[in-house]
C-alpha cells in the first residue's frame, strides 16, 4: 500500500497527476477537492474513499501555507493516507496565464450570449467554468 | 579508371555535404528522443494509477458492467496503426506496417483501417486500402488532445458498430537500439480479473465509499483509459521513430566516412599515377632530346 507520511502527525501524501505529468507529490495537511457533489475536505485519516472530480480549484495546505491549483474533471481516490487526483489537466496557480484566461472567459461568454447552439452552448459553459476556475486560482495563488 | 581527379574531388565534395546534413539530423534526433523519452516517463504514472483504481473499483463493487466491457461477435475488427509523419527514420515505417499486415491477413473476418501518421496514409493509399479515419501531422510532441480527438473516434467506431473490436498496432520503445512492434487490444476491455486470494489479504482496503456512485465513476473512468492507452502508444512510437531516425541516420554519416575514405584513397592513387605518368613522359621526352 500507499507508504506513509512520517515527519507529521497531521499529514498525508498528495499526488496530483495529469496524462501528460506529475503535478504535484508532496506531503501536506489538509486538502479541499471540487468533487461533483461539492467541495470535500480530506484531512489524514480519511476513509477509503473514491470520487468524481469537477472542473475547479484544488486548494491543499502545507506547513501552514496554502496552495492552489486549477484542474479540470477526473477521479480521485483516498486510500491508506494516499489521496491521488487524477485530472484530465492540473495548473498551478502561480503558473497560470491571466490573460489568457481572461481570453478564454470572455470568448465563452460572448458564445454563450450568442446562444449558440447545444453542444457549442454545453462546450462554451464548460470553457467558462474552466477559465473561471483558471482565473480563481491564480488570483488566491497571487493573494497568499 | 577512366575517372579524373577533378571528378573525384566533386564527388567526395557532394558526399561531404551529405555527411554534414545526416550528422545534423542524428543529432537532432538524439536529442528529440531524450525529450520523448522523457514524456514516454512522465506519462507513465497516469495511465498506471487509472490501471490501478479500474481494479479498485472492481475490487469494491459486486459487478461492473459497461458497454465496452462486453465481447461482441467479430464481423469486423479494426487495426489503428501508428506510423511517422516524416520519413528517414529508417525500417520504422515498414517494421509496423508489416506486423500489422500479418495481424491482418491471419484474420478470417473483415479488417479495416484507422491511420495515425501519413507514411502510413501514403502506403496504405497506393496499395488502395480504404481507411475509417486517418489522424496526420501529429507533429514533435504528441498531445493529449490528439490522443482524445483518436479516442473519441475509434469509440464512435466501436459504438457504431462499424468494427467490434479496436487493436492498436504501435512501436513500443525497448532501448535507443532495439523497438519493436507489438499489437494491443484495446476494445472491449478486458475486464480486470480480481483474484480472490490476494483480496483477502489486504482486507482493510475494501469499504470504499464511492461517489457519486460506482457506475458514474466507472463512466468517468473508461474513456480516460482508453485516451491514456492511446496516449502512450502515441509517445512510444515517437520516441521508437526518433530511435530509428537517429540510428539510420548515424549510419548514414558512417557510410558517408567510409565512401569519403575510399574515393580520397583513389584521387590519391590516381594523382600518383599522374605525376609518374608526366616524369616518365618528361624523362622520356629529355632522353629522346639527347638522342
Amino acid at each position: 500500500m500507499a507508504e506513509q507520511a512520517k515527519n507529521k502527525w497531521n499529514s498525508f501524501n498528495l499526488e496530483i497527476v495529469t496524462p501528460e505529468q506529475v503535478v504535484v507529490k508532496e506531503e501536506v495537511e489538509g486538502v479541499i477537492i471540487p468533487s461533483t457533489d461539492g467541495l470535500l475536505g480530506i484531512l489524514r485519516n480519511h476513509a477509503p474513499f473514491i470520487g468524481a472530480l469537477d472542473i475547479g480549484v484544488i486548494k491543499y495546505l502545507q506547513e501552514g501555507t496554502s496552495h492552489y491549483i486549477a484542474c479540470n474533471m477526473g477521479i480521485f481516490e483516498m486510500s491508506g493516507n494516499m489521496l491521488r487526483i487524477l485530472p484530465d489537466t492540473a495548473e498551478r496557480g502561480e503558473k497560470i496565464d491571466v490573460d489568457r484566461a481572461r481570453n478564454a472567459k470572455k470568448r465563452a461568454e460572448g458564445r454563450i450570449e450568442r446562444r449558440a447552439r447545444e453542444l457549442d452552448l454545453l462546450r462554451a459553459e464548460m470553457a467558462l467554468k474552466r477559465s473561471l476556475a483558471r482565473l480563481k486560482a491564480a488570483e488566491a495563488a497571487e493573494k497568499k | 579508371m577512366a575517372e579524373h581527379v577533378r571528378d573525384i574531388k566533386r564527388r567526395i565534395r557532394s558526399i561531404q555535404n551529405t555527411e554534414q546534413i545526416t550528422k545534423a539530423m542524428e543529432m537532432v534526433a538524439a536529442a528529440r528522443l531524450r525529450h520523448a523519452q522523457e514524456r514516454v516517463e512522465s506519462a507513465r504514472p497516469y495511465s498506471e494509477k487509472i490501471d490501478e483504481l479500474i481494479r479498485r473499483l472492481a475490487e469494491n463493487t459486486s459487478e461492473i458492467t459497461h458497454p465496452l466491457f462486453i465481447p461482441r461477435e467479430r464481423h469486423k475488427v479494426g487495426y489503428v496503426v501508428f506510423t511517422s509523419d516524416s520519413g528517414l527514420c529508417g525500417a520504422f515505417n515498414s517494421h509496423v506496417i508489416r506486423r500489422a499486415e500479418v495481424e491482418m491477413s491471419a484474420q478470417e473476418v473483415d479488417v479495416s483501417l484507422v491511420i495515425v501518421g501519413r507514411k502510413g496514409r501514403d502506403y496504405f493509399r497506393r496499395r488502395n486500402h480504404t481507411f475509417l479515419a486517418e489522424f496526420l501531422a501529429i507533429g514533435d510532441k504528441p498531445l493529449m488532445s490528439q490522443a482524445r480527438g483518436i479516442a473519441g473516434a475509434l469509440v464512435d467506431l466501436y459504438n457504431g458498430n462499424i468494427v467490434d473490436e479496436v487493436n492498436l498496432v504501435y512501436t513500443e520503445f525497448i532501448s535507443t537500439g532495439r523497438q519493436q512492434p507489438v499489437m494491443f487490444k484495446l476494445l472491449p476491455l478486458t475486464a480486470p480479473q480480481i483474484e480472490e486470494s490476494e483480496e483477502r489479504d489486504e482486507g482493510a482496503v475494501s469499504d470504499y465509499i464511492i461517489e457519486p456512485d460506482a457506475q458514474s465513476v466507472l463512466e468517468m473512468l473508461l474513456p480516460r483509459f482508453i485516451e491514456a492507452e492511446i496516449f502512450r502508444a502515441q509517445l512510444e512510437a515517437k520516441a521508437s521513430e526518433e530511435a530509428a531516425r537517429m540510428l539510420a541516420m548515424g549510419n548514414a554519416t558512417e557510410n558517408a566516412k567510409e565512401m569519403i575514405d575510399q574515393l580520397t584513397l583513389l584521387s590519391n592513387k590516381l594523382r600518383q599515377a599522374a605525376i609518374t605518368r608526366e616524369i616518365s613522359e618528361i624523362v622520356g621526352g629529355a632522353e629522346a632530346l639527347k638522342g
